[in-house]
């Protein structure tokens, strides 16, 4: 029987020569990721084995998530995490100044790349799946382990075949996509398995729009979600991975549990209603729903592309009286070249606060926080009860175009309503 | 080994960051957790659970972040075992490494309800519930996963197999 690429990656990594969904294996990991609440727990696991660590190349530390430190707490997290990465020398440990979102963060520097095995305490690891390798979220015992022996434990998933054809319209990004897709399979419709993406549609995705969709394979409990590595790829990667890196491919024959059918040319700009990310419901089916806050960034959506497509809609417009709009570039690259494009200056003419890089806003850390019966428009991932604050807060996936249109017009609305 | 507690029922879909909120996230210290464990939808539980006591969930339980903080904030607060119909993978993992045994049951898990008295046989996956006399079977953990839950985690677990 052949095999899909997440299986033939995992092949790869364990030194066997085929396996079948439900095998229980153990691989060889490519990196390993922690951030400053994960990693914690995580180096207080790995000081338990007794061990020094596998390869101080292969562990990224990416202190994002409360960064700047947002209280004496956060800071003392902060500190543990600074001083394991000096004391063990770790390679790819990043300081404020000069870190950014992990998953925007470490494709940029090349540090993941296409046929790697990374797994991260993130559950947005799942994102490296945009370059064609495996990456799937963990907790922190898995991670400490990992950091100790350079291994972890996988049971070999099954793979849903989403099928894209056609190609995007000009009001559609890669987020309408995935969140179409959650839409129809739910949010534990990939529940222990891959989601593979193919067909010719997949060329109509820029890496964005494949960073954006990979990163929320966990939203519709996927272990992970790839695609297929070809010339856009290839490109992206030109400069990045010194040493080169290994290009994958599913089997001709490769087993799928189900095929999805997307055609990218009928989608139309969706948002996901409070308080699941499979709620999804097309903009104009519904009447007007004010909002308070609108979020543009974070590691699904902070990327250069995310801040230029927001840019180009709020050029000559404002942010909506009664709306708060945040942006938050996912990176100090992405920060600067915005910057360069005249997108920050476009941001901050039209009424937006502009934040230095940090997941903030997205998990309800700080940086935009909501109290009781406000609601935030977000181009962020999940949407669950009281995921930005408040229990009695409401937030509203969306992509950026829909972002910046529902910032202007104070309620949730495509970019076309924007005159 | 067999455990007797009351149940407290949860839905579908029970996400990390109701189990533990992200703004508690800045502590990974258990017993601190565990005064916080349920609060966004339940806030009744962090001050009346017994030790003992069963959490018990709908399909999908556990989904959303990879915050290991999630099933320590739960074992913390005195809860020795999760029943649920189905877990979200990294859920189901952490559990497992951190010692609390997840079993899953499917859409059996309809028949149980909050209050209700179960009895667990954690070696077989048998699971009796006393105050209505079902009973349901849990699968049995596959491979050396058994291996890891038995030695109480997979800390226990590398070390033991050094």
């Amino acid at each position: 029987m052949g095999m899909t690429m997440t299986q033939k990656i995992l092949v790869k990594h364990a030194g066997v020569d085929s396996v079948k969904p439900g095998d229980l294996i153990t691989c060889n990991l490519d990196m390993v990721l922690a951030n400053d609440i994960t990693a914690p727990p995580a180096i207080a696991q790995f000081n338990k084995i007794g061990k020094p660590v596998f390869d101080k190349t292969k562990i990224s530390l990416i202190p994002d998530h409360f960064t700047p430190n947002k209280d004496i707490k956060s800071a003392g997290l902060a500190k543990i995490v600074r001083d394991f990465a000096k004391e063990h020398g770790i390679t790819h440990y990043f300081e404020v100044g000069r870190v950014g979102i992990e998953h925007v963060l470490l494709p940029e520097q090349g540090i993941v790349a296409p046929g790697m095995l990374t797994i991260g305490a993130d559950s947005h690891t799942c994102t490296y799946g945009a370059l064609g390798g495996f990456s799937t979220g963990v907790g922190s015992t898995d991670l400490g382990v990992a950091m100790a022996t350079g291994k972890a434990w996988f049971k070999v998933p099954d793979a849903i075949n989403v099928h894209l054809t056609g190609s995007k319209p000009d009001d559609i990004t890669g987020k309408d996509v995935m969140l179409t897709l959650i839409g129809m399979i739910g949010v534990d419709g990939a529940l222990y398995q891959s989601l593979e993406f193919t067909g010719e549609g997949v060329a109509a995705l820029d890496m964005t729009d494949r960073f954006t969709i990979a990163n929320m394979a966990i939203e519709a409990g996927a272990k992970n979600g790839i695609f297929p590595v070809d010339e856009q790829t290839i490109a992206y990667e030109k400069g990045r991975v010194p040493d080169g890196y290994d290009i994958v491919t599913a089997d001709d024959d490769a087993h799928y549990s189900r095929t999805v059918e997307i055609n990218l040319s009928e989608l139309k700009p969706v948002v996901a209603f409070p308080h699941l990310p499979e709620n999804t419901k097309v903009i104009g089916t519904f009447g007007d729903i004010k909002i308070d806050q609108v979020v543009i960034g974070s590691c699904t959506n902070g990327r250069l592309e995310d801040l230029k497509i927001a840019a180009d809609i709020f050029k000559g417009h404002k942010v909506h009286p009664d709306v708060r709009c945040i942006v938050i570039p996912g990176s100090q690259h992405v920060y600067m070249e915005a910057m360069k494009a005249g997108y920050i200056e476009t941001f901050i003419t039209a009424g937006c606060a502009v934040s230095t890089p940090t997941c903030g806003p997205c998990l309800g850390g700080y940086m935009g926080i909501m109290t009781a019966g406000e609601k935030c428009v977000s181009t962020t991932n999940r949407n669950f009860r009281g995921r930005m604050g408040h229990v009695d807060s409401e937030v509203y996936l969306a992509g950026p175009q829909v972002a910046a249109a529902s910032a202007i017009l104070g309620k949730i609305a495509a970019p076309k309503e924007v005159r | 080994m067999t455990l007797e507690g009351k149940v407290w029922r949860y839905g579908d879909n029970i996400d990390t960051d109701v189990i533990i909120p992200a703004r508690y996230l800045n502590s990974f210290d258990p017993k601190e957790l565990a005064t916080h464990c349920m609060v966004d939808i339940d806030e009744t539980f962090a001050g009346n659970v017994k030790a003992g006591d069963i959490m018990v969930g709908g399909h999908n339980f556990g989904c959303g972040s990879s915050r290991e903080h999630a099933p320590i904030a739960i074992k913390a607060s005195g809860i020795p075992v999760v029943i649920a119909a189905s877990f979200a993978r990294i859920f189901y993992r952490n559990a497992i490494n951190v010692g609390l045994p997840a079993l899953e049951i499917g859409d059996d898990v309809e028949k149980i309800k909050a209050g209700d008295i179960l009895s667990i046989d954690l070696d077989t996956g048998k699971i009796v519930d006393k105050t209505t006399g079902d009973t349901f079977q849990a699968p049995p953990l596959p491979g050396f996963i058994q291996d890891i839950a038995k030695a109480g985690g997979l800390i226990n677990y590398v070390k033991e197999s050094k």
